[in-house]
């Protein structure tokens, strides 16, 4: 089915929703490069006028990718639950997004809401959306996770602890991990991205993790992030697994392309579920996303970035995941331009994720031939803050010395819960007061706790 | 004296990696000395990015090397940062300039990719000791083609268009913090348009404080001989040549 917009006795013509759903979507550099945006300012216009009355039923009937050539596809409408849908069932995308921004869709309505929602609705929704239409929405729902801790309660922070290391040498991630602690990093998880993903060398690393956990109690998760297969090889040869990552896209063939499907997702959920690792919850998978990873394996389909990105949190709700967060700058200036870009994707994928369901968190972050610096992370840190981010990365000065990119730092965590007064994960926090490294008042605290803890791990 | 900022207790770990540790603090956030040391280094990355080749034409003369200069369809570094496919396409000015005599064994071309002052740096002497390594083994060296605004791929255009039985790119990476001045090498085996990442073998991380130029010559003339007794290069061709860590396998350039 087409859709049209006239301006000015000038009518815009789209061939189908996918065409107008790219053609809305605010300008990347991603979509250009697909050649899949809109040729003007006004065209962009025009599409998000014809959005805004298509009515959300629409959606359920013209799929933007075929059931029967996408497994992902398959899923968002097989698991699509109709009587959750129901009280919205007669919107439009655009009265969807007044009433979303109303005072009637609180925290328990939008969650009712969410088997009802597909990721279509909900990228369509977003394009018609300011950013600080994202944020006031984002901030309504809470999405809220457990392993060994509480994760994502409203009115705190946690981080990722990400201590790489370009040769994954033991005793260097150690350094950046006890740095990252007495900085309060590390509640969501300590997560190594490894340098080399081969089973004896993850297996190494977890078990270092899991020694320091054990031995000072801390409530918290540790992964390496190694691809499934790794994993689920490491979980018959008993190594302590705690959180089981992936990265996975929107489409099925550019998940194929990760090296991955849906029944294999499965099969390391539950062979994750098997260890019964958790202990005030069994949330254990986590996953990362991006927009234009599709694209960049030229597997979009004629999908724009966006809402490919938001078929990815079909695939990541389906598990029940404790983490996810897109990696919104690491893709390249090729895919998000300029800090201004990377801005409002980071905005888009939490208000997209939360609204799904999703316990969203984020790699704030960007690559030196982006046009971005550490001021543009400033930014969306802060608004992420505000618009409730359930997490983001602490990595030693912001420098990932092993992927070579600049994401946010220990720092950066403590400046964000100073100002917008949030904690870290409730049995997190306790065990940093217990510890001696911080006060209830989220103020690091000199001297003999951290020498002492500091004194013990390299004993 | 008033401390304007705190220490932290832990700085003997910074001898256990060179990731940004035990910075120290004042209140919550990072001291002086160490936010401006974190921008220098960004602004050594940034200036990579937007470096030119360096007019290499002496040198290569007085080297007695032929060469040419080419650009890709870039038509500015902003144009090449949004748009890698024009990057790896010719422009139709350069297209004419590439005209075959014979075909060499192997065409060395230096491009500028993410960071220019990379190449600027390292490739004058990985070129001079990959000829003396091919001399000695009888192959023989196409001219030397120069490349602006140039991603990997290019190289397969080139030696396509030159009848070169194997391309060796040498291009700058993506600048990181630690290295703004890190050269690859990519290796393509019977260049033709339209070849993908996996056809290549690429060494990474040359530069005087990662592989040294000479022991990254050594390492791409290993490659070269073991591409041409196999005829093929890529996933079927390993470096098992020992030596220092060449890096991981690199794409996205």
């Amino acid at each position: 089915m087409s859709y049209s917009c006239t301006i000015r006795g000038f009518t815009y013509r789209f061939e189908d929703l996918r065409d107008l759903l790219a053609k809305a979507s605010p300008l990347r550099s991603g979509d250009v490069l697909a050649g899949l945006a809109a040729a003007s300012y006004e065209e962009r216009v025009a599409a998000q006028i014809a959005l805004a009355d298509v009515p959300l039923t629409r959606f359920l009937e013209e799929l933007l990718i075929p059931y029967e050539e996408d497994e992902v596809t398959r899923l968002i409408v097989d698991e699509h639950d109709a009587e959750a849908f129901h009280a919205i069932r007669s919107f439009t995308v655009g009265q969807f997004r007044d009433w979303l921004l109303s005072d009637q869709a609180d925290r328990y309505t939008l969650e009712r809401l969410r088997p009802g929602l597909t990721p279509e609705m909900v990228a369509a929704v977003s394009k018609l959306m300011r950013n600080q239409d994202l944020i006031l929405v984002a901030r309504k729902c809470e999405v809220v996770t457990r392993f060994r801790n509480t994760v994502g309660l409203h009115g705190h922070l946690s981080v990722r602890l990400q201590p790489n290391h370009p040769v994954d040498d033991t005793k260097g991630i150690a350094a950046s991990i006890i740095d990252g602690l007495m900085y309060g990093s590390g509640d969501a998880v300590i997560g190594i991205n490894p340098a080399t993903d081969n089973t004896a060398a993850v297996a190494r690393l977890l078990y270092m993790i899991d020694g320091l956990r054990e031995r000072f109690s801390m409530p918290t998760q540790s992964c390496v992030l190694s691809h499934v297969t790794t994993t689920l090889e490491l979980i018959r040869q008993n190594v302590p697994v705690d959180l089981v990552f992936q990265s996975i896209a929107g489409t099925e063939k550019a998940n194929a392309s990760f090296g991955v499907s849906l029944s294999l997702l499965q099969e390391a959920y539950e062979a994750g579920l098997s260890l019964r690792r958790g202990t005030v919850g069994q949330n254990l998978m986590y996953f990362e996303t991006g927009q234009g990873s599709a694209l960049s394996s030229g597997t979009h389909a004629g999908v724009d970035q966006q809402t490919c990105e938001v078929r990815a949190y079909a695939v990541a709700r389906k598990f029940q995941p404790f983490l996810v967060n897109s990696v919104v700058g690491f893709i390249g200036p090729e895919y998000l331009f300029d800090g201004k870009q990377i801005t409002r994707a980071g905005l888009e994928d939490h208000f997209c994720g939360k609204l799904l369901g999703l316990p969203m968190g984020m790699d704030i972050c960007y690559t030196n031939h982006a046009q971005a610096d550490q001021d543009d992370m400033d930014n969306l840190l802060t608004l992420l803050g505000v618009a409730g981010i359930n997490f983001i990365m602490g990595v030693p000065g912001a420098d990932d010395i092993m992927l070579n990119y600049q994401s946010t730092s220990f720092h950066d965590a403590l400046y964000l819960r100073r100002v917008l007064g949030l904690r870290p994960a409730p049995e997190f926090e306790a065990w940093l007061l217990q510890q001696g490294i911080m006060d209830e008042t989220g103020h690091r605290l000199p001297g003999a706790g951290s020498r002492q803890l500091v004194a013990q791990f390299f004993s | 004296m008033i401390q304007p900022f705190e220490e932290d207790e832990w700085n003997v770990l910074k001898t256990y990696t060179d990731a940004r540790i035990a910075l120290g603090r004042t209140g919550v956030s990072v001291p002086m000395r160490e936010s401006l040391a974190f921008r220098l280094a960004h602004a050594h990355a940034k200036d990579a990015v937007y470096s030119e080749l360096a007019d290499l034409s002496g040198e290569l003369k007085d080297a007695g090397f032929d060469f040419i200069r080419v650009r890709s369809r870039a038509g500015t570094r902003d144009e090449y940062l949004r748009r890698p496919d024009l990057g790896r396409i010719l422009d139709p000015d350069s297209t004419e300039t590439l005209q075959p005599s014979g075909s060499p064994d192997i065409l060395v071309i230096i491009a500028d990719g993410l960071s220019a002052s990379a190449v600027n740096e390292n490739a004058l002497p990985v070129l001079l000791r990959l000829r003396e390594k091919a001399s000695e083994r009888g192959l023989t060296l196409g001219p030397v083609v120069l490349a602006e605004q140039a991603r990997v791929a290019l190289a397969d255009e080139i030696g396509s268009r030159l009848n070169a039985r194997l391309t060796v790119i040498l291009i700058g990476e993506r600048p990181g913090l630690s290295s703004a001045d890190s050269m690859g090498a990519y290796l393509t085996f019977a260049p033709q348009p339209g070849l993908t990442d996996e056809r290549r073998n690429c060494i990474s991380n040359i530069r005087r404080q990662g592989l040294i130029p000479d022991l990254a010559a050594d390492k791409i003339m290993y490659l070269i001989e073991g591409a041409f007794r196999l005829g093929i290069s890529g996933v079927g061709l390993k470096d098992d040549s020992g030596g220092p860590p060449d890096g991981a396998l690199i794409s996205g350039v």
